[in-house]
């Protein structure tokens, strides 16, 4: 190769390390801060595309525009009610003012020990103010729908949601506005914090099992004297219906039965006593079925020659009364 | 052809420089073309960015784009539908994100009457907007797995834990999707939630068997009132019947008792109109048969003339009666 022709390719070089120390892509997802010997020169670049600066000489540092979060450890602590419970929850931020944020925290890793230092203590002050309760429940109004089950277990402690002032979403809300301030001086701009997860702490834990085991069992106990009491009661009824259909049909049989002996004492009546003779006649007809039924073998008779059936037997073949 | 193939015949050309960088110009230009030309699969929609700077989507297809990382293509499955799953892991799973690695911490609980339940869940969700999904939010799929589980637990927090783990699996569903929607419109994730099932819900380990207590309670009621409604219905149909017997046989008694006492009256009225005809010797007839009738069966007959009244006292009666 001929030296000229080196040259060239030098120069080339040359201005290729040149322009790669001048120019540069700032993408969507970030802003850029070019510093100079340290200081930040310029306003931050937030605008995607191409962009140049001095090369050596200025410095550039990139900081992330999209929103991002913030995952608390989950930490332990009291309620107002005394529980320990374990919360864990998360925050969302993002880079408001990157100068401000540039200046007093660097990068990311300081900014996110600020957000767990002041989220942080802001929500171990929230909860310790408030009932657990406060922190479970979001809708203050809301009633718990019942189940046939539940419906008559009304005044025990399983079947209602208990009351609420704040709730929830209050609360996380007031974590937030709390910490807003002190983060704005970072140039972070707080968006939400929300709780993540709530759990009892695992000593407190065996003690709610204990309360659940025994709420159960005061529902199963319910149950079970529910079906006595139920199975009680219809066999009271059982009794009850037994009776009535008993006494009710003695009733009408005997009306049926009195009915038709009066019927039958009355056709009888009107028989025997439609005149003297047939009275009379009655009688004797009458005497003599007894006399068939009542006399049997066993019988001793004593007769009489006189009247009667043995008259004659004394020879008296005249007519009584006749001449 | 060849027959000597002595050094001194290789006729070696010298090396011309300028071969070398045409062939390393033809090798860019190639290589260039082929970066121009970028294929987007079918389920997903590619986000162009120039010089960083967001250009526009891609449809599905053969691409041109600027060569040398001056255009570049972010592939983003808008098609595919995405699956979170909380509480519990399916294994195998092609996305990594899937699942977390503490699924005991997550499906843990706090229901709205302080009791706790353990909930397993699942997420369905679409990208739904590339652009947002890559610039708005940084790690999107962390984001929705934080606000999904958060949302999950405002929605159990408000209900009791009879309605978390039986009537109100529906409702919490439904509440979850809603809030969830809520939430990633607000932070502008770019997803769309398409489903948030329930999976299995059940009490802690340590109160299980309590759980287990109040349904078998349950059961036992409904079997000591069918016990009783047993003995009702063995008892009172029958009652029923037996008394429709007793007025049936009532009934039947008063109409024989009704007939017998007309028919008895019929047959005095004929014998009466007879006897009316010639009462002396009807009367006569009718002793005369009665005693002919009688008599025979009886074994003991004491005839007495009324002037031997005096015999009486000394009649062996006794005797008479305990030899026969």
């Amino acid at each position: 190769m001929k030296p000229v022709s080196l040259l060239k390719w030098a120069f080339l070089l040359g201005l290729f390390i040149l322009f790669s120390g001048t120019a540069f892509v700032v993408p969507e997802t970030d802003y850029v801060i070019l510093t100079q010997f340290g200081k930040p020169v310029g306003h931050p670049i937030a605008t995607a595309g191409l962009h140049f600066k001095l090369p050596w000489i200025q410095e550039m540092h990139r900081l992330e525009k999209r929103v991002l979060e913030w995952d608390g450890p989950s930490a332990e602590m009291p309620t107002k009610d005394k529980l320990y419970i374990v919360l864990d929850s998360f925050g969302r931020w993002r880079i408001k003012d990157p100068l401000a944020y540039f200046l007093r925290l660097r990068d990311e890793r300081s900014a996110r020990s600020r957000l767990d230092d002041i989220l942080g203590s802001e929500t171990r002050n929230t909860v310790a103010r408030h009932a657990l309760v406060e922190l479970i429940r979001t809708t203050k109004l809301r009633k718990a729908i019942l189940d046939e089950a539940s419906v008559n277990a009304s005044g025990t402690a399983a079947a209602g949601l208990p009351p609420i002032q704040i709730g929830r979403v209050g609360l996380e809300e007031e974590i937030a506005e709390q910490s807003r301030a002190k983060l704005a001086e970072f140039g972070i701009e707080l968006l939400d914090v929300r709780f993540k997860r709530i759990n009892y702490n695992p000593a407190v834990s065996s003690k709610i099992f204990d309360r659940m085991v025994s709420e159960r069992r005061q529902i199963a106990e319910r149950f079970r004297s529910e079906g006595a009491g139920e199975a009680a009661r219809i066999l009271g009824s059982k009794d009850r219906d037994l009776s009535q259909i008993e006494s009710e049909a003695y009733r009408k049989v005997q009306a049926i039965q009195g009915k038709a002996d009066a019927e039958a004492t009355a056709i009888y009546a009107a028989a025997y006593n439609q005149s003297p003779e047939a009275r009379e006649f009655y009688g004797f007809t009458r005497t003599l079925e007894t006399y068939r039924s009542a006399l049997n073998r066993d019988t001793t008779v004593v007769l009489t020659t006189e009247g009667g059936f043995l008259r004659y037997l004394k020879g008296d073949s005249q007519p009584p009364h006749s001449p | 052809m060849a027959k000597n193939f002595n050094s001194a015949e290789w006729n070696l050309p010298p090396i011309d420089l300028g071969w070398v960088w045409r062939g390393a110009a033809v090798l860019l230009a190639v290589s260039a073309l082929f970066s121009c030309v970028t294929s987007i699969p079918a389920d997903s929609d590619g986000v162009l960015t120039r010089l960083g700077h967001f250009q526009g989507i891609l449809k599905p297809g053969l691409q041109f784009r600027l060569p040398f990382g001056i255009d570049r293509v972010v592939v983003v499955p808008v098609q595919r539908q995405l699956k979170l799953e909380f509480g519990f892991g399916t294994a195998g799973a092609s996305n990594r994100e899937q699942a977390s690695r503490e699924p005991d911490l997550e499906q843990s609980m706090v229901t709205g009457d302080l009791n706790m339940a353990l909930v397993e869940w699942v997420v369905q969700y679409r990208i739904e907007d590339p652009a947002k999904y890559l610039f708005q939010v940084r790690d999107p799929g962390a984001t929705l797995r934080a606000a999904s589980e958060s949302i999950m637990r405002e929605v159990v927090g408000d209900r009791t834990v009879d309605e978390v783990l039986t009537i109100g699996r529906q409702d919490i569903e439904n509440d979850a999707l809603l809030g969830l929607k809520k939430l990633c419109d607000r932070y502008g994730l770019g997803l769309s939630i398409m489903q948030v099932q329930l999976r299995d819900v059940h009490p802690p380990r340590q109160v299980q068997a309590s759980f287990n207590e109040v349904n078998q309670a349950q059961q036992e009621k409904e079997q000591s009132i069918n016990i009783a409604n047993g003995e009702y219905n063995k008892a009172v149909p029958r009652a029923r019947g037996q008394a429709d017997q007793k007025l049936r046989e009532a009934e039947g008694y008063a109409l024989r008792r009704v007939n017998e006492a007309r028919g008895d009256a019929e047959r005095y009225g004929a014998l009466l109109a007879e006897y009316l005809k010639a009462p002396e010797v009807t009367r006569q007839r009718l002793y005369l048969e009665t005693m002919a009738d009688v008599l025979p069966k009886l074994e003991r007959k004491i005839i007495l003339d009324e002037k031997a009244g005096q015999i009486l006292p000394l009649l062996p009666l006794d005797q008479k009666t305990k030899t026969k």
